[in-house]
């Protein structure tokens, strides 16, 4: 049966995302060659394109494992003598359990472990992810996390060779080394998923290819490990957290709160998901990070209005989050927890118990959550300052409604920050794996409390700060200094 | 199988006046790790301390200059070295992680042999 263009380009798209980890994975271990294996699995979808006019198969990941492979086997009958010179991977050679519908050996674990190796670091590790897993070009990759396409490419050349020069092994690690490595690899989906579900610079708020790859993997992971506590907590968290993707932005675009998003346009199927996945996870002991950050999305999912948040039952998972994973982020989202729970007054002490804190010094966080409680208080003087330090320490246009970032993008590597200010500090929720500052330098040492404390931001209309600040990015130059030049 | 350098560095300043239990100790730890890996050792010594070292650099105008010290003055010096053989870098890992850890501002560097055929 034929079928028309558009019908096999929809099925190739669709083939593209559920089956380009799967065939990857199963032509890695011929070709034993990253490259090589990237690039037969690209002529085996290019070819799907115009095979499939004449039936668009029954198993698709099958059709294009079978080309992929043969077309692997041709190229190295061909250049037989030129490989031999090349570092060729190490596969271990293990059988992976076959795939029941087609009897290919489902190799996607060995591949995502082999991606997110701890020898290669985490920008590798998640560039290798996105392009290798998930099959996303340089191009899309490089543009996802905003650097240039050289930068993007040079960094996943770089990779490629350490694991073939350095023989980073091609292979699921032992039952004893297993979680350690899984760990790894959940940490690189989340920070995807952090990275689409609120893009750390840059005009949009949501990143949604980014936000559905990460989605995929986690789905990935949950069916290659269904025991695996820790994978279905984090599924968990993606789906609660994703749930509200709708609603994060009013008609006009601004940020809305979850005090006043509009409840009904949750995803309830991904809510009630998200919440069975919870129960599951919950059931580990101890309690993975992920569950317990889930179990706080879940809580504010069931709740039928913010007013009837079970603010207490938040503030007691932060406690176990806390013992879990003591961060000073998870500190601080506690402390906004308890504010609501049990009063500005209480939530106030609670912040200011974290002042003396060095990793959230520049966290604009701290600063919006002060604010909070202080107009909450009517300590109008003080809560002003606190917002205006808040607005000076996020880059998210959206979320700071109009910082100039595009001077960001051309920076390296910058950091990822900015998750939604006011959603955390209404909520309580969030939980960047680590604290955040403001600019990619100050990474590691974001400076003193005590040091921004002596520099206040200028009591300005946040208008005249963000005016000014465009003028000088048109100008090309990079905002190099914390505060706006007078 | 591929051979791997595995460099030690650790600070040397903690080597000052350290006790006896602390090098015994150290001792103790290569040992154990020699007896359990070893044909896989190829060889792999202790270094004299970086005040004994000595440099050879261009002076730039085509000849050679000999320096007292290290290429490199860091706070942590390469302490030592074992040349290893494994079949790939999570056994050459597994393998550096069993070579005791001088100070705790060490650490063990697995550095893959280049091949040329």
């Amino acid at each position: 049966m034929s079928a028309d263009a558009a019908a096999v380009s929809a099925a190739v798209a669709d083939a593209h995302r559920r089956e380009w980890a799967f065939t990857l994975a199963a032509t890695v271990r011929v070709t034993r060659d990253l490259d090589l294996a990237e690039e037969c699995v690209q002529d085996a979808y290019a070819r799907a394109l115009t095979a499939w006019r004449d039936g668009i198969p029954d198993r698709p990941g099958a059709w294009l494992t079978t080309t992929a492979r043969r077309r692997a086997l041709d190229v190295l009958r061909r250049d037989v003598l030129f490989r031999r010179a090349m570092p060729e991977l190490v596969v271990d050679e293990a059988e992976s359990a076959p795939d029941p519908a087609d009897g290919f050996p489902d190799d996607r674990l060995r591949l995502i472990c082999t991606c997110c190796h701890p020898a290669l670091n985490r920008d590798a590790q998640v560039a290798l992810t996105l392009r290798l897993v998930c099959g996303l070009s340089t191009a899309d990759v490089a543009r996802a996390f905003l650097v240039s396409e050289a930068t993007m490419a040079a960094r996943i050349t770089r990779a490629k060779k350490k694991i073939a020069t350095a023989r980073i092994p091609y292979r699921v690690p032992s039952a004893d080394d297993l979680a350690p490595r899984v760990e790894a690899v959940l940490a690189v989906v989340y920070l995807i998923f952090s990275t689409g579900h609120t893009a750390p610079r840059g005009s949009d708020l949501v990143r949604a290819e980014l936000v559905e790859r990460a989605l995929d993997l986690c789905r990935m992971l949950r069916a290659l490990l269904p025991e695996d506590p820790d994978a279905a907590g984090l599924l968990a968290l993606l789906l609660l957290t994703d749930a509200r993707r709708e609603t994060r932005l009013d008609a006009s675009g601004a940020l809305a709160l979850l005090r006043d998003q509009d409840r009904s346009a949750w995803d309830r199927a991904a809510i009630a998901e998200g919440i069975a996945l919870v129960r599951e996870a919950l059931r580990a002991r101890p309690a993975g990070r992920y569950a317990l950050q889930a179990a706080i999305a879940a809580v504010h999912a069931a709740a039928p209005s913010w007013d009837d948040t079970d603010w207490q039952e938040i503030v007691g998972l932060y406690d176990v989050l806390l013992q879990r994973w003591p961060s000073p982020v998870v500190a601080l989202n506690r402390a906004v927890a308890v504010g609501f729970a049990f009063g500005p007054e209480h939530g106030l002490a609670a912040l200011d118990a974290l002042g003396a804190e060095p990793h959230l010094a520049g966290y604009g966080y701290l600063a919006a959550a002060r604010a909070d409680f202080l107009r909450r208080l009517d300590r109008t003087g003080e809560a002003r300052l606190a917002y205006e330090e808040a607005l000076l320490l996020t880059e998210n246009e959206v979320e700071s409604a109009g910082s100039c970032s595009s001077g960001w993008s051309s920076w390296p590597d910058a950091g990822r920050r900015g998750a939604c200010a006011v959603v955390v500090l209404r909520a309580g929720r969030r939980n960047p794996a680590r604290p955040r500052c403001r600019r990619p330098g100050r990474r590691r040492s974001c400076g003193s409390r005590a040091t921004r404390r002596a520099s206040p931001a200028p009591p300005r209309p946040s208008r005249t700060r963000r005016s000014r600040t465009r003028r000088r990015c048109r100008g090309g130059g990079r905002p190099r200094s914390r505060w706006p030049a007078p | 199988m591929a051979k791997y350098l595995i460099l030690l560095y650790d600070n040397e300043s903690e080597w000052v006046g350290v006790q006896n239990e602390k090098t015994e100790r150290m001792f103790a730890g290569h040992r154990a790790f020699g007896e359990k890996y070893g044909e896989a050792i190829l060889g792999g010594h202790a270094l004299q301390p970086v005040a004994t070292a000595t440099t050879v650099r261009p002076d730039g105008a085509g000849g050679l200059d000999v320096t007292d010290g290290p290429f490199a003055e860091t706070k942590e010096a390469l302490g030592g070295f074992y040349l290893v053989e494994a079949p790939d870098l999570d056994a050459a890992i597994e393998m550096a992680k069993q070579v005791p850890i001088a100070a705790a501002s060490g650490g063990n560097e697995v550095r893959p042999i280049m091949v040329f055929e």
